[in-house]
């Protein structure tokens, strides 16, 4: 899939009250304004199905960056929210799927709004599946960052970039959501969670 | 990815450009631990101006890279980091324990 085509995926999804990048707007006819339509009601804005080929990580950073622009967040937390799901699809790769390019994982971004510690927020909630081996709680504690040592670092770019970070096994189904929400002048900042 | 070496007087500049994620890192590693272990060339200067992209397991290789060419008592160099380049290695808290610079000039001098 080429950068272009995720672009067009993107652009068709988002809804275009959402989209602060006005060249994004590529809605073209009636069906795929009616299907945007259905997509903002349920809050769904991005759907991606990939299998576990980090070659694929391109794509999904290519899709997910565009998301966040024309979602208004601001240029760093653009490629912070990127590096985020990059270092989250990259971990069920290696760790959840032991290197296998061919098991699937599912990337789904929804807009979500409601009250977060007494005010009213929106945001962008981004949720990984894959079935691949049970998170490692004990894996879960990001290292130290004062050790100079290769590796771990994922983990971290993760909890430093999102507002909220959980993680489930349910029925053999990892899940991760992950949580960023935009300020109120429509520009994102860190919260203190939900 | 791409890697391009300039081999000068005691010196190499690996020119490198596109995305280091998990797809290449093991590549970039090769290349920096073969130049720092067995040509052991003093000075290595790795030229990111066209890194728009690193992720965690490419800074491990470059902290790989960093601790051969320690263990060497050989010169491990970075510049022309980009913005999420730069970001990416102060998350890290790394930056401080690479040699950076702006340019090749000054990574040169």
């Amino acid at each position: 899939m080429t950068f272009d085509a995720v672009c067009t995926i993107v652009s068709a999804l988002v809804p275009p009250d959402f989209q602060r990048v006005t060249e994004m707007t590529r809605v073209k006819d009636a069906r795929e304004v009616a299907g945007a339509e259905r997509l903002h009601n349920s809050g769904l804005l991005l759907d991606l199905a990939l299998v576990s080929d980090p070659l694929l990580l391109c794509v999904v950073r290519a899709a997910i960056e565009r998301l966040t622009e024309v979602s208004g967040f601001s240029p760093p937390e653009c490629r912070s929210i990127t590096r985020a799901v990059d270092e989250a699809v990259a971990n069920v790769m290696r760790h959840a799927y032991g290197g296998s390019l061919d098991k699937r994982i599912d990337v789904s971004c929804k807009r979500i709004s409601g009250m977060v510690n007494g005010v009213h927020r929106e945001g962008l909630e981004i949720e990984l599946l894959d079935k691949g081996v049970p998170f490692d709680k004990k894996k879960l504690t990001a290292r130290s960052l004062d050790e100079v040592k290769p590796g771990g670092l994922g983990l971290h770019f993760i909890r430093d970039s999102m507002d909220v970070m959980e993680h489930s096994h349910v029925n053999g189904v990892n899940r991760l959501r992950l949580v960023k929400y935009l300020s109120a002048d429509g520009r994102g900042q860190k919260s203190q969670g939900e | 990815m791409q890697i391009a070496a300039r081999r000068l007087d005691q010196v190499t500049i690996f020119d490198i450009t596109g995305h280091i994620d998990l797809a290449n890192s093991p590549e970039l590693r090769k290349v920096l631990l073969k130049e720092l272990k067995e040509t052991k060339t003093p000075r290595v200067i790795l030229n990111l101006t066209g890194v728009r992209y690193i992720d965690s397991s490419g800074v491990a290789s470059l902290v790989e890279g960093l601790k051969a060419a320690r263990d060497q008592n050989l010169r491990f160099i970075l510049y022309g980091l980009s913005p999420s380049a730069r970001e990416v290695l102060q998350l890290s808290r790394l930056i401080k324990i690479f040699e950076v610079f702006d340019n090749e000039q000054q990574a040169l001098a």
